[in-house]
């Protein structure tokens, strides 16, 4: 694909090593946002984020609103969780989530009228650490996929001296455009969620880093750069499209060309890593004080029958996305919550979409199948693709004869699971379930 | 909406690239093509059938011995098709048959399958083979076939690479010393009409096959590259700087079919780039050091055979760090 870099848009300081060409398939990419209708009843698990699950503050026979907190606990890594409708609470116990994990879990029905919660009003923000608090309050998790707390990534300590702010555009995932749609539709609330992360955590630069396939992401970005003045401290960035181009320490190494040793953050070189609708979504609330309460998502997939990109009401149950997006076209053979490279199989559509789940995708027989498992051929493939510079035919072999030292040598640790090995692989083999079994070979060792 | 059907659920990722093992294989077979045909044209259908015959016995032998060792049957992964093809390639057309034959059982069953079958083998079982037949029958393996003689009487003739080692004995090269001498003529050993094993000749054929893989993506040209130029820097200094001698030594023996077909076996060549430097290098290094000094003519196999050996060690010392690790060096310096 023929790309021009716009003018004033960076180049990335540094190339990407391996990873994987994957088909694009952003066929929602020119869909508007569209929201769903306000569900009958929504589920919210109380892990919907990485850290100490939240604890239930509401009983059975409660009547809540929209944004009142139904869940919390006084953890520090963790995140509260709101109501997404107004109704009265069900039930709370045990139920599922998306990946079969059993969590606590509080079940809500909307009385259909949507009654905004009477205590949000915009937080008022006076220190660095008031900003840390209201980001906590809000219930934000990374909304890129991995669903980490992000008030936990900003009260990062001040030695720290980050220096660089990445806004993640790359959405590197196949099928995905919720990111993409959210620099067109949303781009005053990215600025100013830029500016007051600028603000409160003094950080003098600010990247935002796209793939080069999205063109018209960088003209609306620069032109609501152009309007708010920023143009000089907040900095385009344009990235190779190749998979895994998101992944944070692949952000860091392109935007700025420094990595992130084993073990360690973004932060410890200096850079905090930013998805982009997160950073939209601080600037909304920071506004408004409307937590989060609902996300975009994309819904695609060859069993879809009309793909959409919708705005959903955290805890709505997948077969009522599927259902407002037309149903099946073709019955389903597997339904993922993510992208086709890191998201994740689904056992059931009557599970609840939570914070972190960036796209619902459902394939027709044909389009998921796996390649049969054959033995490995030495090829090379696995070890090209790995952008962490692994050999996962190595690790696969160390793993079944349970050979920890080496395993820990050759840095089993630094996997992040990007699928980028197990997609090229000619023989089918599942190196990520192979890299999973490593790591739990080497934490079942260690616990010893 | 409740879904009868039960979903499929795996672990990411879902979505996989088109290559197949079978697709690879089939691709090598293709690259292997032109040189076989350039071999019936230039020595006869007796070509065809040794090819046939030898292809037919290493994929019965894949099929038997998966059977009798209690494994998943791998004969459809067509790996035993290259196999039988090389072997083919390395032997002269005159070969009897049996004696192909034995070589196929040998290279299937106690190179391949006896170590693991496909992805095990420490050495590529095609040029184990050539070995095998080159020291259980010296006479046959050197009977080469003269090209375009099987419309008529078949003509055995030497190889060209027995004349030029002559030449390099008999003391400073220059051009004068390829003069009468019982040599094609250059342009022919590109083509390919000189005496040799059958698939080994043409060297327009074998590169056509190269830039086949390069074009699949199935090889890189990091192996073929280290091993040619570095055989070629040092019988370019062997040669007395001169050129005719070096392309003489590139065009003849099984260099090409060697470095492009066989260094660049998946299971008994490196991974990493840098280690496919070393054994290429390596493959180069043995390969001239044999031809210039050794008694035997040819190196090829010799050469790839021991670098094959050596291959878990250049592995050992090029698996890369992984991701953002700190030179030690660094560390220290950091620290002082």
């Amino acid at each position: 694909m023929s790309f021009k870099r716009p003018e004033g848009v960076l180049k990335a300081v540094k190339q990407v090593r391996g990873g994987v060409h994957v088909s694009h398939h952003k066929n929602t990419a020119e869909l508007p946002v569209v929201r769903i209708n306000p569900p009958q009843k929504i589920v919210l698990p109380m892990q919907q984020h990485i850290g100490a699950p939240c604890e239930p503050v509401v009983k059975v026979g409660d009547i809540v609103s929209v944004g009142q907190v139904v869940g919390d606990t006084d953890k520090f890594v963790s995140a509260p969780i709101h109501s997404s409708v107004s109704g009265k609470v069900v039930a709370v116990g045990d139920v599922n989530l998306p990946s079969g994990v059993v969590t606590k879990g509080v079940t809500i029905e909307s009385d259909g009228e949507m009654r905004q919660y009477e205590g949000i009003k915009p937080p008022v923000v006076e220190t660095r650490e008031d900003f840390v608090k209201a980001v906590r309050e809000s219930g934000l998790v990374g909304l890129g996929g991995a669903g980490f707390p992000t008030h936990v990534k900003l009260a990062f300590p001040k030695e720290k001296n980050i220096d660089t702010l990445v806004i993640n555009a790359a959405e590197c995932e196949p099928y995905i455009t919720v990111d993409y749609r959210e620099c067109l539709e949303n781009s005053k609330n990215i600025i100013s969620g830029i500016q007051l992360m600028q603000k409160w955590l003094e950080i003098p630069n600010v990247i935002i880093a796209i793939e080069d396939n999205k063109p018209q992401a960088f003209k609306a970005l620069q032109d609501i750069a152009g309007e708010f003045k920023v143009k000089d401290n907040v900095k385009l960035m344009t990235l190779k499209s190749v998979y895994p181009q998101g992944a944070e320490k692949m952000m860091v190494q392109s935007a700025t060309g420094r990595r992130v040793p084993p073990g360690k953050l973004p932060a410890d070189v200096g850079c905090l890593v930013m998805n982009v609708a997160s950073a939209a979504f601080i600037g909304r609330y920071m506004r408004t004080g409307r937590p989060l309460v609902s996300r975009s998502m994309t819904v695609d997939g060859s069993a879809i029958k009309e793909p959409k990109n919708v705005r959903v009401p955290i805890g709505t149950s997948i077969s009522e996305i599927i259902e407002f997006c037309g149903g099946f076209k073709e019955e389903p053979e597997k339904i993922l919550s993510g992208g086709p490279m890191m998201g994740m199989a689904v056992f059931s559509t009557d599970v609840p979409m939570i914070k972190s789940n960036n796209a619902i995708l459902a394939f027709a027989k044909g389009d998921a199948e796996l390649k049969k498992e054959r033995d490995c051929i030495r090829c090379g493939r696995c070890a090209q693709a790995c952008p962490m510079s692994l050999m996962p035919t190595l690790i696969e072999r160390y793993a079944k004869i349970g050979d920890v030292e080496r395993l820990n040598k050759i840095g089993i640790n630094v996997c992040m699971e990007c699928g980028s090995c197990a997609y090229s692989c000619p023989a089918g083999k599942p190196l990520v379930q192979y890299m999973r079994l490593a790591k739990s070979v080497v934490r079942e060792a260690a616990k010893k | 909406m409740i879904l009868d059907k039960k979903l499929s659920v795996s672990a990411s990722p879902h979505d996989h690239s088109k290559d197949t093992v079978t697709r690879i294989m089939l691709d090598v077979v293709i690259a292997l093509v032109p040189s076989l045909i350039a071999a019936v044209f230039l020595f006869g259908p007796q070509t065809l059938i040794v090819s046939a015959v030898s292809v037919g016995t290493c994929v019965v032998a894949e099929y038997f011995s998966r059977i009798v060792m209690k494994r998943h049957q791998t004969v459809g992964d067509l790996s035993a098709v290259v196999t039988g093809l090389l072997i083919a390639f390395n032997v002269p057309t005159s070969m009897p048959l049996w004696m192909v034959m034995l070589g196929d059982v040998f290279a299937i069953v106690v190179v391949k399958q006896m170590f693991g079958g496909i992805g095990m083998n420490f050495v590529n079982p095609a040029l184990a083979t050539r070995i095998m037949l080159i020291a259980s029958f010296p006479t046959k393996m050197a009977e080469w076939n003269a090209p375009f003689t099987w419309k008529n009487e078949v003509m055995t003739t030497a190889s060209p690479l027995a004349e030029i080692k002559n030449i390099y004995r008999s003391g400073a090269i220059s051009n004068a010393s390829f003069e009468g001498k019982d040599l094609p003529s250059l342009l022919d050993m590109f083509l390919g009409k000189r005496a040799g094993s059958l698939g080994e000749v043409c060297a327009i054929a074998l590169i056509i096959g190269l830039i086949y893989l390069l074009a699949r993506k199935v090889i890189k040209i990091t192996i073929p590259l280290a091993y040619v130029g570095s055989f070629a820097v040092i019988m370019f200094i062997a040669g007395g700087f001169n050129l005719t001698f070096l392309a003489y030594h590139i065009l003849s023996g099984g260099l090409l079919l060697g470095a492009i077909f066989m260094a660049t076996d998946y299971t008994t060549s490196p991974i990493n780039f840098k280690g496919q430097i070393i054994f290429g290098v390596g493959c180069g290094v043995i390969t001239a050091l044999i031809r210039l000094f050794g008694n035997l003519p040819e190196g090829v196999s010799f050469a790839i055979i021991l670098m094959n050996i050596l291959v878990p060690h250049i592995e050992h010392l090029t698996t890369p760090k992984p991701f953002g690790t700190v030179k030690e060096k660094k560390v220290k310096e950091a620290k002082e």
